[in-house]
């Protein structure tokens, strides 16, 4: 049964092809990421690979193979102009991976590919940590094992199932170890080293500019933007307003926030019962954190802006859970600094004169402020405006050309030109941004604010009320604010993902699988240094330090191997019936039985030779058995279906005297 | 495992060390005689050169995923932490309780290899795959054991004198399922080669008949009584190959010759006066390998020994025996 003289063999075709899958199934989900070019040398090298395997050609020598790699990494940095970090970073493993197993002779060069192959599969998490990933990526990780398990095996012969069926109890058996790591593991907050700047980026979300269109383009996503608790009952939709970027600059197309100013204190007055709630922000490299028109409070490590937005200190990168309180019945202060009114009625110089004329005709027919507000909200109520997430292109004056021409467009149009005809008329006019209503999933009690619920209303200055609230979206769709966007939109506007509110049981499979992944989120993606500190302090009932959470792990950790290692051990033990000598001493005993004892200086031949001439009858049987037996415990190598046959036989073996 | 039962309480560090060495798995047994049952004291598991790479692969893992806050690659990192850490078991379980016993040994010329065969016999539930064998020389051979199944093992070892070659110490050893960490078991099984002397090349002439016809070796050593063929064994002279039939592709054989066969042949150490001891045994090696192949009945003369004159396969292994341990105490 000799296997080979060396381990150090040639990777066979067997292993390769496993070994190649595995490899395919890692890289697969960075496809679409990595330039095609890094794909395609993927895929021809990877078959090149097994084409020399097929035809037992030798690799290529260093020198051609150094010159691929100088090329490929050339190739790389002129993709993406460096080396390291996200992006660049997965396109050079990627192609290490494959480069190497080029130069990969022997079984055991190619462990080296499967380390790579692992590091590979964890940088798939840089992209997403979703439920649906870490499932594939499980499944990843099973045939690289299994690959693993292969190349381990001289010849690499195994069967796959025998690979597969090895793997996986294997990676069950490390299952809790793995619980116990990530569960007491210290966490230590990162990052450890800079993060490269492209560590975060390709996320959707809010900025700090509006232009027509960017917020409507927000409207095709069904990505959660945050997800809420609130200590009580859900408030209204009417009442949702998450308040986030406050634009307070307008270049004749662009609105932008300018720099934030922090404000000390509160800076108004609520009234009623405050709304408590805890929000878990999906990260999105920005510094907003959402929370209802107005916030009273301010998260560990936020701060506050003069204009109520609340600011992280530093941008959301990683998911960020904050308890909020808000007023959504408030008065601002009654006294506006002549700086911030100049800025809140300037215009471009420019553009737009139709709008600028109607602004001015309004000033001239009214008495105060709120009746040309009014008059505002009435022209969107009664003239044919119409609300829309592909409004048409606007030209050079896009605030005549969407009030006067088009009539059609989302709600950043509607914010847009209704703040503008504020500031033409005189009255002091912010847009404020963020996002309205969400969505209640009955599974999990908490209300799910998607990018599609991005929204924009303008706050306007009024004498003796102080800065108020103003939606003219509402006007035109007031379902907008009062049942969410996919009632609001004409149907031919209605986006996949948005479908479902139309459909009650898709509804309630997309909330179902929100919950799933709002539990994901909470337990295992949100589990942090704070997380964990708090969990175990609940757990023992008094703070958990550091220390012991180490001395903790090291003892669960012992136990934990002490017992696999028992059971293993209590496995290994012999079996009392599948010995080939158990066997044959079952055949000796009924031997026995028959009168004929087995001397113990007796050799099974000699043994038989004496039965056969006390009982001619069984000689036969007696010869059979002892000459399997003899084979099976001496020779070369016993087969299971031998060992089962030389059972049968001892079975079928007379045990009475007849 | 014959390890003392009491402790004297004087006893000084480095003796308990010495006491501590002797019963782990480096201990030297000595040689062992019948089969040996490898339990757990006598497994050794340490980890491979690739088992500290994966180590390495696992803290860059971590780190990167502290960098990133990346709560799945923690996930996966303390999985393949996991992972690892189970090999161990599984690596040295299957080794655990494995029963080896020597096979046989068939005796070789020096400067040949002598393949030291062990059997192994796994009576457990569980298989046993990829378990290798090696010394020290680097060699290595594996096998699978199925569950309540046996297999044999063998790896040559290069003979270099002639006498009794000593298996000397084999490790049993297994870097199964994952090639992380390698556990092994030393083995000194009491087994032995017999190593026959190098036979002398070149052209050799037998010594003269005595008795008889004094038909000589030169005078055809009945050559020309070529009376049938039979396979190659290894020894046999090249001058007796049927090259005729080697060239019809019938395989090597041997011409045998009756004419010899009438003569009886006496190899004596006396008759190779002035050489020296090992070219001497060297010759008469040759002489006996030459005489078998020849048919003839021969007998050999040593000092202190004498093997009566006989024929046949048997009276050749004697013969080459008696050459193997002439001056060696048995």
């Amino acid at each position: 049964m000799d296997h080979g003289s060396s381990q150090d063999q040639l990777l066979s075709r067997h292993n390769l092809g496993w070994l190649l899958a595995s490899l395919v199934m890692a890289v697969a989900p960075h496809v679409p990421r990595l330039p095609p070019w890094v794909s395609v040398l993927f895929a021809a090298i990877a078959l090149w690979r097994l084409d020399i395997a097929r035809r037992r050609r030798p690799l290529p020598g260093k020198g051609p193979l150094l010159l691929l790699t100088a090329l490929t990494a050339g190739g790389i940095y002129m993709s993406y102009g460096t080396l390291f970090g996200r992006n660049a970073g997965v396109a050079m493993l990627t192609a290490m991976l494959v480069l190497k197993l080029m130069e990969a002779r022997t079984l055991r060069d190619c462990m080296v590919v499967v380390f790579i192959a692992y590091f590979l599969v964890i940088t798939n998490f840089l992209f997403s940590q979703s439920v649906p990933t870490a499932l594939y990526l499980l499944a990843v990780v099973l045939a690289i094992t299994a690959a693993l398990i292969g190349l381990n095996h001289p010849r690499g012969a195994l069967r796959w199932a025998v690979r597969l069926r090895l793997a996986a109890a294997l990676l069950l058996q490390a299952v809790p170890a793995m619980v116990l790591l990530f569960v007491l593991f210290p966490r230590v907050p990162g990052p450890l080293w800079g993060l490269p700047r492209d560590a975060f980026g390709g996320r959707s979300g809010l900025s700090d500019t509006m232009s027509p269109g960017s917020i409507s383009r927000l409207g095709l996503s069904d990505e959660v933007a945050f997800r809420v608790k609130f200590a009580g009952d859900v408030p209204r939709p009417s009442e949702l307003y998450w308040r986030g970027p406050v634009l307070w600059d307008f270049n004749g197309r662009t609105w932008s926030a300018g720099k934030p100013v922090v404000a000390e204190g509160l800076g108004f007055t609520g009234f009623g019962a405050p709304l408590r709630y805890v929000v878990t922000l999906e990260p999105d490299d920005q510094r907003w954190l959402f929370a209802i028109d107005l916030p009273a409070s301010t998260p560990p490590g936020a701060s506050v802006t003069a204009d109520y937005q609340l600011l992280a200190a530093q941008p959301v990168r990683q998911r960020l859970r904050y308890d909020v309180t808000s007023y959504p019945a408030y008065r601002t202060p009654l006294r506006l600094s002549a700086s911030d009114r100049a800025r809140a009625l300037r215009l471009p110089r420019q553009g737009n004169p139709r709008a600028l004329q109607l602004a001015a005709r309004w000033r001239a027919q009214s008495r105060s402020d709120e009746e040309i507000v009014s008059k505002a909200l009435a022209m969107f109520h009664d003239a044919p405006f119409f609300y829309t997430l592909n409004p048409p292109l606007l030209g050079a004056n896009p605030v005549d050309g969407f009030l006067f021409g088009s009539r059609s467009g989302f709600c950043e149009h509607y914010a847009g030109s209704f703040a503008f005809l504020m500031r033409a008329a005189g009255i002091p006019a912010r847009v404020v941004t963020g996002y309205q209503g969400g969505e209640i999933n009955p599974l999990g009690g908490y209300l799910i604010v998607r990018q599609a619920d991005a929204h924009a209303w303008v706050e306007v200055w009024l004498k003796g009320r102080g800065w108020v609230r103003v939606d003219p979206t509402a006007a035109v769709a007031p379902q907008r604010v009062e049942s969410g966007i996919a009632t609001a939109l004409p149907a031919s506007d209605i986006i996949p993902g948005l479908l479902s509110e139309r459909t009650p049981w898709l509804r309630e499979l997309r909330m179902s699988w929100d919950a799933v992944n709002n539990g994901w989120n909470q337990w295992i993606l949100g589990y942090n240094q704070q997380r964990q500190l708090v969990l175990l302090s609940r757990l023992w009932q008094r703070p958990a330090s550091w220390q012991e959470l180490g001395l903790t792990l090291a003892a669960a950790m012992g136990a934990l191997l002490l017992g696999l290692g028992g059971l293993t051990l209590w496995r290994t033990r012999v079996g009392r019936e599948t010995g080939i000598s158990a066997i044959y001493g079952k055949f000796c005993t009924k031997t026995a039985r028959l009168g004929m004892k087995r001397r113990p200086s007796e050799g099974p031949a000699d043994f038989a030779r004496r039965i056969a001439r006390r009982r001619p009858d069984l000689a036969e049987q007696a010869a059979l058995i002892s000459g399997l037996y003899i084979r099976l415990r001496y020779g070369q190598g016993a087969k299971k279906e031998e060992v089962q046959r030389l059972r049968q036989m001892v079975r079928g073996f007379p045990g009475r005297r007849v | 495992m014959g390890a003392p039962a009491a402790l004297p309480l004087s006893m000084n560090p480095r003796s308990l060390l010495n006491l501590l060495i002797r019963n782990s798995a480096f201990r030297r047994r000595g040689p062992e005689t019948g089969p040996v049952t490898l339990h757990r004291k006598r497994i050794f598991i340490v980890p491979t050169r690739h088992g500290l790479l994966f180590g390495l692969v696992l803290l860059l893992m971590l780190a990167s995923s502290i960098n990133y806050g990346l709560s799945l690659g923690f996930a996966m990192t303390f999985l393949l932490t996991g992972l690892g850490l189970v090999s161990i078991l599984h690596t040295h379980r299957n080794l655990s309780g494995l029963t080896v016993r020597p096979g046989r040994t068939d005796p070789v010329f020096a400067g040949q290899r002598a393949r030291f065969s062990v059997h192994l016999e796994n009576r457990g539930r569980l298989d046993r795959l990829a378990i290798g064998l090696a010394r020290a020389d680097g060699e290595e051979a594996f096998c699978d054991v199925p569950a309540g199944c046996g297999a044999g093992l063998a790896v040559g070892v290069p003979a270099g004198r002639r006498g009794l070659l000593k298996a000397g110490r084999f490790s049993l050893f297994t870097r199964f399922p994952l090639g992380l960490f390698r556990a092994w078991s030393n083995l000194e099984l009491d087994m032995s080669c017999l190593v026959y002397p190098r036979p002398e090349a070149g052209r050799v002439a037998l010594p003269g008949l005595r008795a008889g016809q004094g038909q000589g070796a030169e005078h055809g050593a009945g050559s020309e009584d070529f009376s049938a063929l039979r396979p190659y064994r290894h020894g046999d002279s090249p001058r007796h190959i049927a090259w005729k039939a080697l060239a019809r592709e019938h395989g090597v054989l041997t011409k045998q010759f009756s004419g010899a066969a009438r003569g009886e042949l006496w190899l004596d150490w006396d008759s190779l006066a002035g050489m020296e001891t090992e070219r001497r045994l060297s010759r008469l090696c040759r002489w006996v390998l030459e005489a078998h192949a020849a048919g003839a009945s021969f007998g050999l003369r040593l000092p202190g020994r004498v093997v009566p004159p006989g024929h046949g396969e048997v009276q050749r292994r004697r013969c080459l025996e008696a050459l193997a341990l002439y001056g060696i105490g048995k």
